[in-house]
């Protein structure tokens, strides 16, 4: 290769599993245009060959690489060491359980997606023998979200779930988007406001918009997905005009 | 050290690999009332396809309505060099363009034409504009309406982080697998009574190329320790567009539809130099022949500073280039600080796919071992000598389909009974060799033989080879092969997620495909597609007859020609009517 050696890098990779760890540091022959995944992946074929790490594209295109880089949820494959000085710390997302290493078991989020109702057409449009019509400027609704690679970057930084551990009453912020990208399919006829209230907890989050800065494919996770879907919920739930009339009908509490 | 016992699975269908073609066909199967088990190397929703980036090929003839199946069909048999399966080339012709819109129902969404139909891009040596398209995501898009549709029905499961080792049969049937989990390194014998291949390609072989660390040949490889027959292995594809700086980056895949929607080549010169190769089709010839013009541009000096020719898009407006093609904008503005609204990319070939792979049967996706099937990249026979763009995409929902429907009605009829006994010393055995580098963790250093095999290959299998290359290759392979054997882990005794233990388990199966593409790119004495030789600079008229099997004998890897059956008369003129439309060099 004619990469050029520019100077060594210190990375420091938390090594450990589920009963606890520390950061081990690693001196790395830095080369030009080198990500953080190289340096890790250069650390595990050199120095500790059972350093645990997931990856694949290497081109921030499947979403498995996912780690906190000097404490910033980042794709390891998308961050060059430029950016930092001469010391990098690597560590897994603090949201999930750690298995090993870098290595966390993510498998809570495809149990969230499971549990989502599916696309639905309507019988009309299942039925019929023509192929559908959809203008551009419709479908491009939910593309914005269909470009999610899952690499629960969002999830990670969410502090519903990354502070507070509310797994069982918050989907997150990936699964916000999911349920937009079906709410917004033209042909979509299903109503999941009702799972939006419930079970997803559409209402817990509070609009940090943390999710829309750590998003690799900078999809508007609060502008263009939560903000509306808690707009469509509302309209159902905290409709103010059925809380007055509810509210002199049964002498009840509006809300 | 654990005591190696495992936990028994069993299930109708097993599907291993979790792409295009493992999803599809696992679709196929639980809808064909299969009870259907996916098991795959990494979490769902990884696998390979999500890099497919220009689109799936089908003739719609929704932008250029003079688009027929039996256009789509020629393009793939020229494109092929003829070496295809030529019943195979019909049905995915046939049946693609149904593929997609199923896909569509299913709630993929595309990108429009203004008549609201699907929108179809043009595409390297597809006569039509042809391929149905979501920006530069398409793979990404088609693999997750699978995923999402497999979750969705009933009779499927999925074991992620799990890969498979070795198959065992029952008189002669395919009756399981063995396998381990990477998070601990517990072990799995899963029992079924038709198993479903879906595994990709095996371009880690080399070392620049755009595939990821799980694309090491598993599933050729399985198959032809299960006995199976390989075919057309020296057919690997080179892409003509991967980045070539910064190092880090190399051989990561840069869109043909940077070239689809416009964007030319260029030499140091500044000379658009594809006039020179195929003046007729010049940046969307195919990708053989661009490939090897490029490397013959860099070669004559006329590359530019990191050894690659120029990808120019600039004469687009800004605002297009990022609609038409986000992730490349991105990719390049992030990995190399490029603008590509503003600057030309440097790119050089890439390996990016293998035409060749196990031996199919056309309707059924069933190999030469019973009860064994295979979908998509592993198998083979679609693309010929060369794969042209867009007909991955199409090749996986159209034989995924096939092959699941196939397996399924396999095991409900003909498949061996969950009792079916194995024999429990070949099980003892696999888990003995499964388990022998954890036992001598300071064996010599799996990533030091990956390297050397990526090495080899890069050297002595590129993309113009000689007879004293590959020769050398192959025995330099021999020898990594004999000293695999006694591999270690790179020092750790550890089961749990011990990436030097799965990388030592992965050398065999590399170790197959680079043995088989060596022998084969010997024995086809000849240019043809993909596969040129220096020494055999010509296609020959014999050997554009046959296709090279391979085969494990007693005495090792045997490869044999084999003369392909000639194509009835009604495809046969398809043919020669596409041919008297172009220039004659693109018979080569």
């Amino acid at each position: 290769m004619t990469a050029t050696q520019i100077s060594d890098l210190e990375l420091r990779v938390w090594r450990g599993d589920a009963s606890g760890g520390e950061y081990v540091a690693y001196r790395v022959p830095a080369r030009e245009g080198m990500v953080v995944l190289d340096a890790v992946l250069w650390v595990q074929a050199n120095l500790a060959s059972d350093l645990a790490v997931r990856w694949n594209c290497k081109a921030a295109k499947c979403g498995s690489c996912s780690a906190e880089v000097d404490g910033f949820p980042r794709l390891m494959c998308k961050t060059p060491i430029a950016e930092y000085g001469s010391t990098v710390s690597v560590r897994p997302m603090k949201t999930f359980p750690v298995i090993k290493d870098l290595v966390t078991d993510v498998s809570w989020n495809y149990v969230v997606n499971k549990e989502i109702p599916p696309f639905t057409p309507s019988e009309k449009d299942s039925t019929s023998s023509e192929p559908w019509r959809m203008q551009q400027k419709d479908v491009e609704r939910s593309t914005e979200f269909r470009k999610c690679i899952e690499c629960f970057l969002c999830q990670d930084i969410c502090h519903v779930l990354r502070d507070h551990s509310s797994k069982g009453a918050f989907y997150g912020p990936r699964f916000m988007i999911r349920i937009a990208s079906l709410e917004m399919h033209p042909k979509d006829i299903l109503d999941r406001r009702p799972l939006l209230k419930g079970k997803a907890g559409a209402g817990y989050c509070n609009i940090t918009k943390c999710c829309t800065e750590v998003c690799p494919e900078h999809i508007k996770i609060t502008d263009n997905a939560i903000i509306p879907l808690k707009e469509r919920m509302d309209d159902v739930y905290f409709d103010p005009f059925r809380a007055l009339t509810r509210l002199f009908r049964r002498g009840g509490r509006p809300f | 050290m654990s005591s190696a016992g495992y936990e028994t699975v069993e299930t109708d269908v097993l599907v291993l690999g979790a792409g295009g073609a493992g999803l599809r066909g696992a679709i196929a199967a639980a809808e064909a009332g299969a009870k259907v088990l996916v098991v795959c190397k990494s979490l769902l929703g990884k696998a390979h396809t999500v890099m497919a980036e220009g689109g799936v090929a089908a003739a719609m003839h929704n932008v250029a309505y003079q688009d027929t199946w039996e256009v789509h069909f020629a393009d793939t048999m020229k494109g092929g060099k003829l070496l295809n399966d030529w019943r195979t080339a019909e049905l995915h012709a046939r049946e693609s363009p149904e593929r997609v819109l199923e896909l569509e129902r299913w709630g993929a969404v595309f990108d429009r034409t203004w008549q609201g139909r699907i929108h179809q891009r043009p595409f390297g040596a597809h006569t039509y504009p042809r391929l149905a398209h979501i920006g530069d995501r398409t793979g990404l898009e088609l693999l997750r309406t699978l995923q999402d549709r497999a979750v969705h029905t009933k009779g499927i499961d999925v074991h992620m982080e799990v890969t498979a080792f070795r198959l065992f049969k029952t008189e002669e049937q395919i009756a399981g697998a063995l396998a381990y989990r990477r998070a601990d390194g517990s072990l799995i014998l899963y029992r079924c009574a038709a198993l479903l291949l879906g595994t990709g390609g095996a371009g880690k072989m080399y070392r620049v190329t755009s595939n990821s660390w799980e694309s090491t040949g598993d599933g050729t490889a399985l198959a032809y320790e299960a006995g199976a027959q390989l075919r057309d292995m020296e057919m690997v594809q080179f892409h003509p567009t991967g980045m070539v700086w910064p190092a880090g980056v190399r051989g990561i895949l840069v869109t043909e539809g940077v070239r689809g929607e416009g964007g030319v080549l260029r030499n140091k010169e500044g000379e658009r130099f594809m006039e020179r190769y195929d003046h007729e089709r010049m940046e969307l010839s195919s990708r053989d022949i661009v490939a090897r013009a490029i490397n013959s541009e860099v070669a004559a000096g006329r590359g530019g500073p990191h050894g690659g020719v120029f990808l120019d898009i600039t004469h687009r407006k800004p605002e297009y280039i990022k609609s038409k093609l986000p992730s490349m904008y991105e990719q390049f503005l992030k990995l190399a600080k490029v603008d590509i609204t503003r600057q030309p990319m440097e790119v050089a070939p890439t390996i990016h796919y293998i035409m060749g792979g196990v031996r199919v049967d056309a309707e059924t996706g069933a190999s030469s071992v019973r009860g064994l099937f295979a979908a998509g990249e592993v198998a083979a026979g679609l693309h010929g000598a060369n794969r042209l763009g867009g007909n991955s995409l199409s090749d996986l929902l159209v034989f995924g389909r096939r092959a699941g429907e196939a397996a399924a009605a396999f095991a409900s009829s003909s498949g061996p009974r969950p009792t079916a006994r194995l024999d429990p010393r070949e099980i003892d055995d696999s888990v003995a060799a499964l388990m022998a580098p954890v036992s001598r963790p300071t064996g010599e250093n799996p990533y030091v033989l990956q390297a050397e095999i990526q090495d080899t290959m890069s050297k002595h299998a590129p993309i113009v080879r000689d007879a004293s290359g590959l020769q050398a290759g192959l025995e330099a392979i021999l020898e990594i092969r004999d000293r695999a054997q006694a591999c270690g882990t790179g020092g750790s005794r550890s089961l749990a997620f011990n990436p030097g233990w799965h990388t030592a388990l992965d050398l065999h199966s590399m170790l197959v495909n680079a043995e088989a593409l060596l022998r084969c790119a010997l024995a086809r004495k000849e240019s043809r597609g993909a596969h040129a030789r220096s020494d055999y600079p010509k296609p020959d008229d014999a050997m554009g007859e046959v296709n090279f099997m391979v085969e494990k004998t007693p005495d090792g890897m045997a490869v044999r020609a084999e003369k392909r059956p000639p194509m009835p008369d009604y495809l046969a003129e398809l043919v020669q009517h596409a041919y008297a439309r172009y220039t004659p060099e693109e018979r080569e």
